[in-house]
């Protein structure tokens, strides 16, 4: 358990001079450079012309189809990676039960595919 | 020791912080960037009680897709969230009441632990020991073969979600000019094109 943290510790040095660095960088420029806004200089720029509307604009829902789809086969890899480290141990009902679950998955790529769920039109 | 009493401080602290930001700040795309924070502070969490695959999964997972989702569900909404907080005050009361409901569900899993001190020991009965075998492992040589049923309805979970997801957003639209490639080889040339000869002088 110490040895696993210990492996650990040069991750948290990193962060912990990541966030450091970023603190001294932010502060110094906010407390050193000389500030003096104006609306011109504030304003979001958007190269050469002034900017037509609001950074919120709808997305398209279509986004979100593309978004989910990303997340399932994201886990479904994320499934995969302790079943391939303990192959070895556990044996044909191991190795058949993820068969079956990546047979349950493909059925759901072959309806999205020919549904034209992963074109963008 | 010390280290990583200091570090369980520090991660668990900016966590409870980020949480409370994540439902008080004004902007939702803020939101959804405090609970990015959360997450990371979290998966900190989870590699001090040494569950290191949870941690690496809720990076990949949570910060790498769940909020990217939502953050395009709040930018896929039209509504405006400063009037939608108009009537928080009102909705106190309900909110406090789901608060309690976790917190007495919370209070028999902690009271469960009490009453049988050797709860843990059971439910941990199968589970090789942390220091012989690597997380990672540890978690492969359960979840395909002593929860079978639960890996099999995962997957199945899964694809509900997908076909969930596809039946409620996906919609051809008309109009559009797609290529299909086999119709496009599938053309004869003899019901396209039309051969005449067109004597001089005259037209068609």
């Amino acid at each position: 358990m110490d040895g696993l943290l210990r492996e650990y510790l040069p991750i948290l040095i990193f962060l912990a001079i990541a966030t450091g660095l970023a603190l001294v960088i932010v502060t110094t420029s906010y407390i050193v450079a000389r500030q003096k806004p104006d609306a011109e200089k504030v304003s979001p720029y958007e190269c050469g012309f002034p900017p037509f509307n609001d950074a919120r604009r709808q997305f398209d829902v279509r986004f979100y189809l593309v978004a989910i789809l990303f997340i399932i086969f994201d886990l479904e890899v994320a499934f995969l990676f302790p079943w391939a480290i303990s192959l070895g141990g556990i044996g044909m009902l191991g190795f058949w039960s993820m068969m079956i679950f990546l047979g349950i998955l493909t059925i759901g790529f072959i309806y999205e595919w020919k549904k034209g769920a992963l074109e963008w039109e | 020791m010390i280290l990583q009493a200091i570090a369980f401080w520090v991660f668990a602290s900016i966590t409870v912080a980020a949480a409370v930001m994540v439902i008080s700040a004004k902007n939702p795309v803020h939101s959804v960037l405090f609970l990015i924070l959360a997450f990371f502070n979290a998966a900190g969490l989870f590699v001090l009680l040494g569950a290191e695959f949870l941690a690496m999964i809720l990076i990949v997972v949570y910060v790498g897709a769940v909020a990217v989702l939502f953050l395009f569900v709040v930018m896929m909404l039209d509504i405006n969230f400063a009037e939608l907080r108009q009537g928080f005050l009102q909705y106190l009361p309900i909110g406090l009441l789901v608060g309690l409901v976790l917190l007495v569900e919370l209070a028999v899993v902690v009271g469960g632990w009490v009453i049988s001190t050797d709860a843990t020991a059971r439910a941990t009965a199968k589970m090789p020991a942390v220091d012989q075998v690597p997380n990672t492992d540890a978690l492969g040589q359960l979840i395909f073969t002593h929860y079978l049923y639960l890996f099999q309805g995962a997957g199945l979970v899964l694809l509900v979600a997908m076909i969930g997801a596809i039946v409620l957003t996906h919609r051809s639209r008309p109009g559009v000019r797609k290529q299909n490639i086999s119709d496009q080889l599938a053309r004869d040339p003899k019901e396209t094109i039309e051969i005449r000869k067109v004597q001089s002088g005259s037209g068609i």
